[in-house]
């Protein structure tokens, strides 16, 4: 059965939206992008259909609901609820919570396969460790994939999500690993013609979904665009050139930042500590509980003071009571603009020079086992550093001449894009554009202009409906490609000295902008493989070796333009071969009309092609 | 009616009692109404007088309490409004009281907006002159005053009233008991 619709999935952070478009417009120039509306538990035994499902997984306890409590409109009972009753009631009961399933899907040094959320804390009762039942990165995102679909299927049953065209989405800056486990969840739930998008580029396609007609007035050849997304937990960073080929705009991805774990939530914390330390010298002391209850009220407090039109100068906060003694047991204070601006706008988007990097402290020698949180926590020096770090992205492309001669410190964007919930309030959009302004204007470089319009929430799976409709029946796609370059590690031979490991040399399988379709490009040194067990290789990539072909070797690791991303991995069965034969084979690279990176070794025979791993078991 | 009158914070309990009330009890509404404009001598409701030719209990039926319930349920959750109406104010003091009426009020009207789409009944400004003609819909404009003649009817809006355009309560389970507002919490 063909796809009726163009199906585009956010799986967020912190929310999972879904949004579609149907495929058999007679105009697609004018088809509407719809959101599902999601029914899930928000309290036991109440369902209700929201545009956001909160990516959270709730392990209850037995007995804890009754079964009909988490009923919903297609299943009788769920184990561990999703959604908004997950977030809620975990947030009384954290050690039987799952949140950030997706910051750990691309966590290098876990195994995602793994199941071990809730993370376990350190002292947990051993009676807790054995009633819980955990489960993996990889297995929670299924989950909210699985409950995307039933509620699909739900709302429509004579067009099954199986049949239909699936784009999900993943950050920028997610690894080859983690975008292969994203793919692999939602096969998992049956998704069959399935593209994995990048957020940013979805982003753009939500903007591009509004100015079907007339783009041209909004962007030309030569434009940079930047993509600054700052969702609840996540900052991603993109830069796209915007090219022209046959007559079409042809926007293409040149750049995308690292993995940042920082976001809207940070900003609530902080915002948090500062009040409660207020509270402390009142002689309030505040419980866990009261502790978030204060965290949400500091929320509110910020969409009240940074709302866009007639905002107050001061806000009240209250820490309501845990008991139902309201009146009496409530704590009162307030927050006003000046506190707020000094720890949100100088904390999060100070005025920093183009040239300012992140900040890095020392980390401790003894850590508990987590999330690798942003050290730095302002974006702008992020920022600083990303268009830095690509200077000279575009030089390359056709209606860019002028950037390769131009001495320039950082990369200019001409227009910036802005997504997340975080700008919802203008104060923050207005502090970057300002800080970019400033930059540019040291260049003597003209002033950014802002694509403005898109839905802050929505646009991640609004733009990625719409790019399986631009798929299906035409339209400005964005290009992408590999954003990095990526090299195995090989040992050298050499004789053997005590105490002197052999020096490791990485060689180029993937570069830069590697697009799908392309030939394979098979590694011209054979390298020697043992078959009948898993064989590990180091990992590397690289987001500014630009010029490196298949079979470029770097002469020693470490090395400053890589980044190990852990190891890989190839199973080579032994197929018609002794196990513990050597077989000498070359690694070839290729990405799949999915949208992810395949490694295959091919032996000298022919037809002999195994598949590499890319996310193995962890070492630690 | 005596002299006495309430505390305040008797008052503010009792409005919020009142404004759920008023809500969703039509009959509830209508005599608040009535004794809103108790100065103004109002004529015997004419319903009554109506010669009852059907048996009465055809069309008067209890209120569904299961909706009522939930309603409820939702305002605690939300806003914490059976903790504050039961909660004894008077010992309280204004800003202690304030400072729990904020957190019932940025959680019920949360609650109210994401439940019910309540618009104004007129749109006007209240204090404008408006004309109603014959044939108006009683259930929604009730005239005050001086009711004399026959429509049209000049006269000024006290209150543009309130007129729930849609409804959109969480579904429940069948199985699920309504009566428990609110668990209780026990920390383990």
């Amino acid at each position: 059965m063909s796809a009726k619709f163009a199906i585009g999935i956010d799986l967020g952070t912190t929310h999972t939206a879904l949004a579609y478009a149907a495929l058999d417009d007679a105009d697609p120039t004018t088809t509407s992008i719809e959101t599902l509306q999601i029914p899930q538990s928000v309290a036991p035994g109440e369902v209700v259909s929201r545009p956001l499902l909160p990516s959270f997984l709730y392990v209850a306890a037995d007995g804890e609901f009754r079964p009909e409590a988490t009923a919903l409109p297609w299943v009788d009972s769920v184990a561990a609820p999703l959604g908004e009753l997950a977030r809620r009631h975990g947030a009384s009961v954290p050690t039987r919570l799952v949140a950030s399933a997706k910051s750990w899907l691309c966590h290098p040094d876990v195994d995602r396969r793994e199941p071990f959320l809730p993370l376990a804390i350190p002292g947990e009762a051993s009676a807790l460790a054995e009633s819980l039942v955990r489960v993996s990165p990889l297995e929670a995102s299924t989950r909210y994939l699985d409950h995307l679909r039933s509620a699909w299927n739900h709302a429509y049953p004579e067009a099954p999500f199986a049949d239909q065209e699936i784009t999900i989405t993943v950050p920028a800056s997610f690894d080859p690993a983690a975008r292969e486990l994203t793919a692999e969840a939602a096969r998992f739930v049956g998704a069959r013609e399935l593209v994995v998008l990048e957020e940013p580029q979805a982003a753009l396609y939500a903007f591009l979904a509004d100015h079907r007609r007339g783009v041209r007035e909004l962007l030309s050849v030569g434009d940079v665009v930047l993509v600054v997304d700052v969702g609840g937990g996540t900052t991603d960073l993109c830069l796209i050139a915007i090219t022209e080929a046959d007559g079409q705009l042809e926007p293409r991805r040149v750049a995308v930042g690292e993995h940042i774990l920082l976001g809207g939530d940070n900003m609530d914390l902080a915002l948090a500590a500062v009040v409660a330390r207020k509270l402390e010298a009142e002689g309030h002391s505040l419980d866990a509980w009261q502790q978030r209850s204060l965290v949400h009220a500091c929320r509110t407090a910020k969409e009240e003071l940074f709302r866009s039109d007639d905002a107050p100068s001061e806000a009240p906060l209250v820490v309501p009571s845990r008991g139902s003694r309201l009146v009496g047991g409530s704590i009162r204070t307030s927050l006003c603009r000046a506190e707020a601006d000094a720890v949100l706008l100088e904390g999060f988007f100070p005025r920093v020079a183009a040239s300012a990097k992140p900040n890095t402290r020392a980390r401790g020698g003894l850590q508990t086992f987590g999330l690798p949180y942003a050290q730095d926590a302002a974006i702008t020096r992020h920022l600083a550093a990303f268009i830095s770090r690509h200077a000279y992205a575009t030089k390359d492309l056709p209606g860019f001449e002028s950037h390769a001669t131009r001495p320039q410190r950082f990369l200019h964007p001409t227009a910036i894009l802005f997504n997340g919930g975080v700008f919802r309030s203008d104060a923050f959009s207005s502090r970057v554009l300002s800080v970019v302004t400033d930059w540019l204007a040291a260049e003597s470089a003209p002033p950014a202009r802002v694509l403005a319009g898109v839905d802050l929430d929505r646009a991640v799976s609004r733009g990625a409906a719409y790019h399986g409709l631009v798929r299906e029946r035409g339209g400005v796609r964005i290009r992408g490609g590999l954003a990095q370059s990526f090299y195995v590690g090989v040992e050298t031979a050499m004789p053997a000295i005590p105490g002197m490991e052999p020096p490791v040399q990485a060689v180029c399988v993937a570069p830069f902008g590697l697009d799908e379709g392309s030939p394979e490009e098979p590694l011209p040194t054979p390298l020697g493989l043992v078959v009948g067990e898993p064989v590990r290789f180091r990992f590397f990539a690289s987001s500014t070796r630009r010029d490196d072909r298949v079979g470029t070797i770097l002469s020693r690791v470490p090395h400053a333009d890589l980044v190990e991303l852990g190891a890989i991995e190839a199973t080579l069965p032994a197929t018609g071969r002794r196990d513990g034969d050597v077989v000498p084979v070359r690694l070839e690279a290729r990405v799949t009309e999915v949208g992810t990176l395949e490694l295959a070794a091919r032996g000298p025979n022919e037809g002999e092609r195994w598949k590499v791993a890319l996310d193995v078991r962890s070492a630690t | 009616m005596t002299d006495a009158s309430l505390s305040f914070f008797a008052r503010l309990g009792l409005a919020f009692a009142a404004f759920f009330r008023i809500l969703f009890d039509g009959a509830f509404a209508f005599r608040v109404d009535s004794v809103r404009e108790a100065a103004v001598a109002l004529p015997a409701p004419e319903t009554p007088a109506k010669p009852a030719t059907a048996s009465p209990e055809s069309k008067v039926t209890a209120a569904d309490s299961r909706a009522a319930l939930q309603v409820l349920a939702i305002f605690q959750r939300e806003g914490r409004f059976i903790d504050f109406l039961e909660e004894d104010v008077v010992t309280f003091t204004d800003a202690e009281v304030g400072a729990a009426a904020r957190v019932v009020h940025t959680g019920c009207k949360k609650a109210l907006h994401d439940h019910f789409t309540v618009l104004p009944v007129r749109s006007e400004a209240e204090g404008a002159r408006v004309t109603i003609d014959a044939g108006y819909d009683a259930d929604a404009i009730r005239l005050v005053g001086n009711v004399t003649g026959k429509a049209p009817y000049a006269g000024t809006i006290l209150h543009r009233g309130y007129r729930v355009d849609a409804v959109k309560l969480p579904k429940l389970h069948d199985a699920h008991d309504v009566r428990v507002l609110a668990p209780a919490e026990v920390e383990v």
